[in-house]
């Protein structure tokens, strides 16, 4: 199998981004919240990429921010595809009024904007890590529950599933064993897509001030701490917002050639 | 003579890449060097199983090949110009000119936003052969000689407005229209119902033999080309078998291969005698959620253990759906299914374990009737441990005891379906519904997909079970010759009812009924002038009517 140029880089950067996130402690030469140096100085031999707003290594800053930031994301994914691919799984299982109360409850959340939803209740609930991934991780269950019911709904109708009801098998058997594994191959491109919209759906979070909570650094967050030094000529704020379109670039170059490799195979392994 | 040869091929070689699951790409050979001659005005047929390259072959005749097959030796010469290596201009020229083509589907092969006149005479038109209103007068020719409904204004509807049958001789006018020196019917009745199939197969054989044109007959049915075609040539894996006039290669095959096509539908079984039902459906009428149409209509049926009963009827008669009316998929509005001298649940959800487990079933396509992502040894020995709750090693011994049993053997346990051949896959199907330990299973036009050598390995196969365990089958098909084969007791249906039932030599037996006995003599048999006896046989009941 032949792996196109894009891919190899994609991999290689996520890689990257990953290494960096999970060793934080022993790569960011300074700590997360210390002003060691003046206010934003200019990338120097001691502060390779500068220093922020109050005096803070940017470089350390931004190593532990993508820790927060990718843990964030991953989790509220991870959160969206387990409730999402199981209650669309069950809907196109059990169709009739499981169906219609599960997709029109989507509706109803889809109809109104993620982003002010996640507003309004992130201003009414308390403000810490696992509300902010709860909060991302059941808005986004909509999307992945649109695409899991699409794809298990066109596997439902097959033969075998037909003949593992007749075996009188229970719908846990029927989704996990039967459906979802012929399912696996277009929701693995689609987790790659949902989890760069989570980096930036936290990021934009976070830059209204509504995600990540200082003293933690995350990228967004970042960016709206140091969004002023722009005026003066500071690039302190172009960073995060650098390694943000990095790593959802990087992502989603893996994404896209999973789902164009896996595209020829929906439904079957031969093709 | 020479003045006559219209299609010269000399040592053709088709190659094609091919994409083996979870291997690197390879190339492969499809055709190996087949010589083929036609003469003008006369009809080749082109037989053999899928995969045999009859296809590929028959394409080659205008130097196309289909996603991603290379024509890459050999010469193809029509009339007396070499074509295989001609460029896109000269071959854009010769077809729907020289070489017209009839596909399998008429029905996706039609542009639906279009009237068929405008698609008839589109070949013509374009080439310069003629004019819009010689066109279509030769067209609406075409449709009368053809037999279609009122044939002047026939050219008017959509596609969807007539039928699969009508279509499908639509496509032959579409093909004849520009006078082509050859035509290439691609399985032209095989999608057809038996019924429809015979009067397109008239039709196609008297347009052939009034326009004069040569053609190319590609089908797998050997009593089907036998009563269209002058020669017939028998493939196999891409090689010539035989070569011969369709007299000499139905009545005295020379080669192995063609005997044992020619001997496919020869297999016998003994009726057994009646014995007390295992399966009594009485009186089931039953309706899709959501309609107001019955599309079982009281339905009275008995199955005596360890015996075989057959529902033969047209697509559409309600075969399959009495099929899911017992299995409990669509519960009987009225009406009593009794198995085993138990009343059953209508719904599947109020079965118990046990009646599952004794009704078992094998579906058409065996390719959608397994988890692709599940190994055979999983799928064989799910049964084993859902009803049984074998586990560890006694459940893969049993598996491999099921297997040898299917005639398959060792190392198959660990292969997806996609590793299988098509006659495999039915056999693991098989497999799975024996695994069980059923007492009936309803086998659903299990061997229609199939090649004919390999459906003749699948029904002897389900008759040696049937001799070892003593299970019963409710065989569902549309193929009388299975039906003879494998079958105690028959029932015809025909819009949702039964209208002819009982035991084999019954109802194979005259007095008829109308729908019997129409569906009885469509059935293509492999002699020569069955055809012209069977239209003759209509035109006289008509007229006695």
């Amino acid at each position: 199998m032949r792996i196109p140029f894009s891919a190899l880089v994609g991999m290689v950067l996520t890689g990257g981004f990953l290494f960096i996130a999970v060793f934080a402690h022993f790569i960011a030469p300074y700590p997360i919240d210390a002003p060691v140096g003046g206010v934003w100085e200019s990338p120097s031999a001691s502060f390779w990429l500068g220093t922020d707003t109050i005096g803070r290594d940017i470089l350390s800053r931004l190593i532990y921010g993508a820790q927060i930031t990718i843990f964030v994301a991953l989790a509220s994914s991870v959160l969206a595809f387990s409730l999402g691919s199981f209650l669309g799984f069950l809907a196109a299982v059990k169709g009739g009024w499981v169906d219609q109360l599960l997709s029109r409850a989507v509706d109803l959340v889809m109809a109104i904007p993620a982003l002010i939803v996640a507003l309004v209740l992130l201003s009414v609930l308390p403000l810490n890590l696992t509300v902010l991934i709860l909060v991302m991780g059941v808005l986004d269950s909509t999307r992945v529950f649109r695409l899991s019911r699409a794809v298990a709904a066109d596997i439902a109708v097959m033969d075998y599933v037909e003949a593992a009801k007749l075996r009188g098998e229970k719908g846990n058997w029927v989704i996990f064993r039967e459906i979802l594994p012929n399912a696996l191959s277009p929701l693995v491109a689609e987790f790659g897509l949902r989890f760069i919209f989570a980096v930036l759906f936290i990021s934009t979070l976070s830059f209204l001030g509504l995600g990540v909570q200082p003293p933690l650094a995350d990228w967004g967050g970042m960016v709206k701490e140091n969004k002023d030094g722009l005026i003066y000529g500071k690039s302190a704020a172009l960073l995060p917002a650098g390694a943000i379109a990095a790593l959802a670039i990087s992502v989603n170059l893996v994404a896209d050639w999973i789902l164009t490799r896996t595209s020829s195979l929906k439904g079957g392994r031969g093709g | 003579m020479a003045d006559d040869l219209l299609l010269d091929i000399k040592g053709l070689v088709i190659e094609a890449t091919a994409y083996p699951p979870g291997e690197p790409p390879k190339e492969v050979t499809l055709v190996h060097g087949v010589d083929l001659q036609l003469q003008r005005g006369r009809v080749l047929g082109l037989i053999g199983e899928s995969g045999a390259g009859k296809s590929t072959i028959g394409l080659s005749a205008m130097a196309y090949g289909r996603g991603g097959v290379r024509l890459t030796g050999g010469t193809i010469r029509l009339n007396g110009r070499e074509i295989r290596t001609a460029g896109p201009q000269a071959l854009r020229a010769l077809r729907g000119k020289e070489v017209t083509y009839v596909s399998q589907s008429a029905a996706a092969s039609f542009n639906p936003a279009k009237r068929l006149m405008e698609q008839v005479i589109e070949t013509s038109l374009s080439h310069g052969i003629m004019g819009k209103a010689e066109a279509e007068a030769r067209a609406r020719a075409l449709f009368r000689k053809l037999g279609l409904p009122n044939p002047d204004t026939f050219g008017e509807r959509y596609p969807h407005q007539v039928s699969g049958g009508q279509l499908q001789r639509a496509m032959t006018a579409m093909a004849l229209c520009p006078k082509p020196d050859l035509v290439i019917f691609d399985e032209p009745t095989t999608a057809l119902d038996v019924t429809t199939q015979i009067d397109v197969l008239a039709a196609i054989k008297e347009a052939i033999r009034d326009t004069q044109v040569a053609a190319l007959y590609i089908t797998h049915d050997l009593a089907v080309v036998a009563q269209v075609a002058d020669d017939i040539m028998v493939l196999r894996h891409g090689r010539m078998v035989e070569l011969g006039t369709t007299d000499q290669i139905i009545n005295a095959p020379r080669e192995d291969y063609t005997r044992a096509l020619v001997s496919v539908r020869s297999l016998e079984h003994a009726e057994k005698t009646p014995a007390p039902p295992v399966l009594q459906v009485a009186n089931v009428t039953a309706r899709y959620r959501g309609t107001n149409f019955d599309v079982l209509k009281n339905v009275s049926i008995d199955l005596p253990a360890g015996q075989t009963l057959a529902v033969v009827g047209e697509s559409g008669s309600g075969k399959s759906t009495l099929a899911r009316a017992i299995t409990g998929l669509l519960p009987p509005t009225s009406g009593r299914i009794t198995f085993a001298g138990r009343v059953l649940s209508n719904d599947v959800k109020g079965r118990s374990k046990d009646d599952l487990r004794e009704i078992q079933m094998i579906y058409q396509m065996a390719d959608t009737a397994m988890n692709p992502r599940q190994t055979v040894g999983t799928i064989i020995g799910r049964p084993l441990e859902f009803y049984f709750g074998l586990k560890g090693a006694e459940r893969d011994r049993r598996v491999q005891e099921l297997l040898d049993q299917i005639e398959m053997g060792k190392g198959f346990a660990q292969r997806y379906p996609a590793e299988l051949s098509g006659g495999q896959k039915q056999r693991v199907c098989i497999a799975r519904a024996l695994a069980a330990k059923p007492k009936l299973i309803i086998c659903d036009e299990v061997t229609s997909a199939l090649d004919p050598l390999v459906a003749d390995g699948i029904l002897k196969l389900l008759l040696n079970l049937q001799a070892e365990s003593h299970v019963a089958y409710l065989f569902i098909t549309h193929d009388l010759a299975t039906v003879r084969a494998i079958s105690d007791k028959i029932a015809v249906m025909f819009k949702g009812a039964v209208v002819r039932y009982g035991q084999k030599s019954d109802v194979l037996a005259p007095p008829y009924d109308d729908y019997t006995d129409l569906l009885l003599s469509s059935v293509p048999e492999m002699e020569l002038g069955w055809l012209e006896r069977v239209i003759e046989h209509r035109r006289m009941a008509s007229a006695g009517n």
